[in-house]
């Protein structure tokens, strides 16, 4: 473990992709390493503007987003994708096919751009663990802008605002019977709505629905949430996305809204891993026999969830300051 | 977490058919890998570029073009190039048992031609991948 430990680390520290790679699978596979080496270079962290887009499946997601980093890199941006598909939830194994819709030269030929395409790995179609890790190595590396496609499956989509800073929610014309129909949660996580498939019929009315949606929708921020049409196969749309998006990020900054949408995340994000430790060493110091037998007490009535809890609590403190005292 | 094997499924060359690289896919796929699927007229130097990104253990090019003699050992060269060789690179499609010799010397790991069965290939991936 330490020998693929020193092989990525210092050739990651060094800018090479191929160490990159390996950290993000590291972010997968072995996570407290990765945890220890980004808390060693915080320094490299926090610099970089983080893009989600999201939206129903087949809207154009990857093929947007690939055409949205070429655009990006020819204005001199370094950006780094992450392509999040649902695995399998079988096997555990995953087709990952959002690398196939990418355009030439998002396929390999710029050495700015940097793809990864990633399984959620069980999360249930969510953000996985891994990927906000691997967000934090894009940044520490270097990346200027990363952006992150994730499935709208109607309960997922809300994981993305908790590490973007800017989201972008794709809409096609005719999906479903209309906008209304789109969940209300994916509307109020959205700073840039955009229609895509402009080329087909209805776009100027699914572009109307929104706009209209967006005026009932007060704006408290002073952020106006534009909607883009786009034809992302033909890359036209894509200038107009790209400078909106740059606007969005200047509005994050110059507002002081993008310190703030930070702290929180620092906050939820501190609050899972507490949580996340909490649990492992209530596991360890309690025992998973006695989760069974209180499991088996609620179930048969004699004990209710909340004195269950009550308990176990006392065994986990007495059990705490048993082992502190010898 | 436990380690999956990531492979980079690809189809070099301009023939415009990849039934067989997507039942290999789904093959892979239901054995537990990770199989990232990059279509049809990929050059060289795409597949690799794509390979070292994604971190992969393997590459399974498929090629009916005619023209595997030429592209499967590219490939090879340009990961030895970019000290990606620890890659294992594998083959398929329409290719004539007289290729084979060549091209496993020149670091192909392995060749499935038509009539092998998915289970050879994911089994072969089992024993010869993993870190
Ligand atoms: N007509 C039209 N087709 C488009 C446009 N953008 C993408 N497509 C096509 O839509 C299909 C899906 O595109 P993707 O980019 O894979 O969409 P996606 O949202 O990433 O799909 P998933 O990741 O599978 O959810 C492909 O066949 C694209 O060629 C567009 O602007 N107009
Ligand atoms: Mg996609």
């Amino acid at each position: 473990m330490s020998v693929v430990k020193a092989d990525w680390q210092e050739g990651f520290l060094a800018g090479d992709t191929r160490a990159l790679a390996r950290a993000i699978s590291a972010a997968e596979n072995e996570p407290e390493v990765v945890h220890s080496f980004l808390q060693e270079h915080s320094g490299r962290l926090g610099r970089a503007h983080v893009v989600g887009i999201t939206g129903p499946p087949g809207a154009g997601k990857s093929t947007l987003t690939g055409q949205l980093a070429v655009t990006l890199v020819a204005r001199g941006y370094s950006v780094g994708l992450l392509l999040v598909d649902p695995s399998s939830p079988f096997t555990g194994g995953a087709i990952l096919g959002d690398r196939l819709r990418l355009p030439d030269l998002a396929q390999g030929s710029s050495s700015q751009i940097y793809v990864r395409s990633l399984s959620s790995r069980g999360s249930m179609g969510g953000l996985s663990r891994a990927t906000a890790d691997a967000i934090k190595l894009l940044d520490a590396f270097g990346k200027d802008i990363i952006i992150v496609e994730t499935v709208g499956t109607g309960q997922s989509e809300t994981d993305i605002i908790s590490v973007a800073d800017s989201v972008v929610v794709l809409a096609v014309p005719g999906l479903g019977d209309d906008i209304q129909a789109m969940k209300a949660g994916i509307l109020e996580i959205a700073d840039l709505f955009v229609v895509n498939k402009a080329d087909r019929d209805g776009a100027d009315k699914t572009e109307r629905e929104l706009l209209s949606m967006l005026k009932l929708q007060a704006s408290s921020s002073g952020w106006t949430i534009p909607v883009i049409k786009t034809v992302a196969i033909r890359n036209e749309g894509i200038a107009d996305l790209a400078d909106q998006l740059l606007a969005h990020y200047e509005f994050l900054q110059t507002s002081g809204l993008l310190l703030e949408v930070r702290t929180a995340r620092v906050k939820s994000e501190l609050n899972e891993l507490l949580q996340l430790r909490l649990t492992q060493e209530f596991q360890k110091v309690v025992g998973a026999a006695r989760y069974e037998e209180y499991t088996q007490q609620i179930v048969s009535g004699n004990i209710s969830p909340y004195e269950a809890v009550n308990q176990l609590w006392q065994e986990f403190v007495s059990e705490i300051k048993r082992s502190a005292s010898s | 977490m436990e380690k999956k094997i990531r492979v980079l499924i690809a189809k070099p060359g301009l023939d415009g058919h990849d039934r067989g690289a997507k039942v290999i896919a789904r093959a892979l796929r239901d054995a537990g890998m990770e199989v990232i699927y990059t279509g049809l007229r990929r050059t060289p130097e795409q597949i690799v570029t794509a390979a070292i990104q994604e971190d992969v253990d393997a590459v399974g090019l498929s090629c009916l073009s005619g023209a595997h003699n030429h592209l499967f050992p590219r490939v090879v060269e340009l990961l030895r190039e970019r000290q990606a060789d620890d890659i294992v690179v594998i083959g398929g499609g329409v290719i004539p048992d007289a290729d084979i010799p060549g091209l496993k010397e020149a670091g192909v790991k392995e060749i499935f031609t038509p009539g092998t069965s998915t289970e050879d290939v994911v089994a072969f991936l089992k024993t010869h991948v993993g870190r």
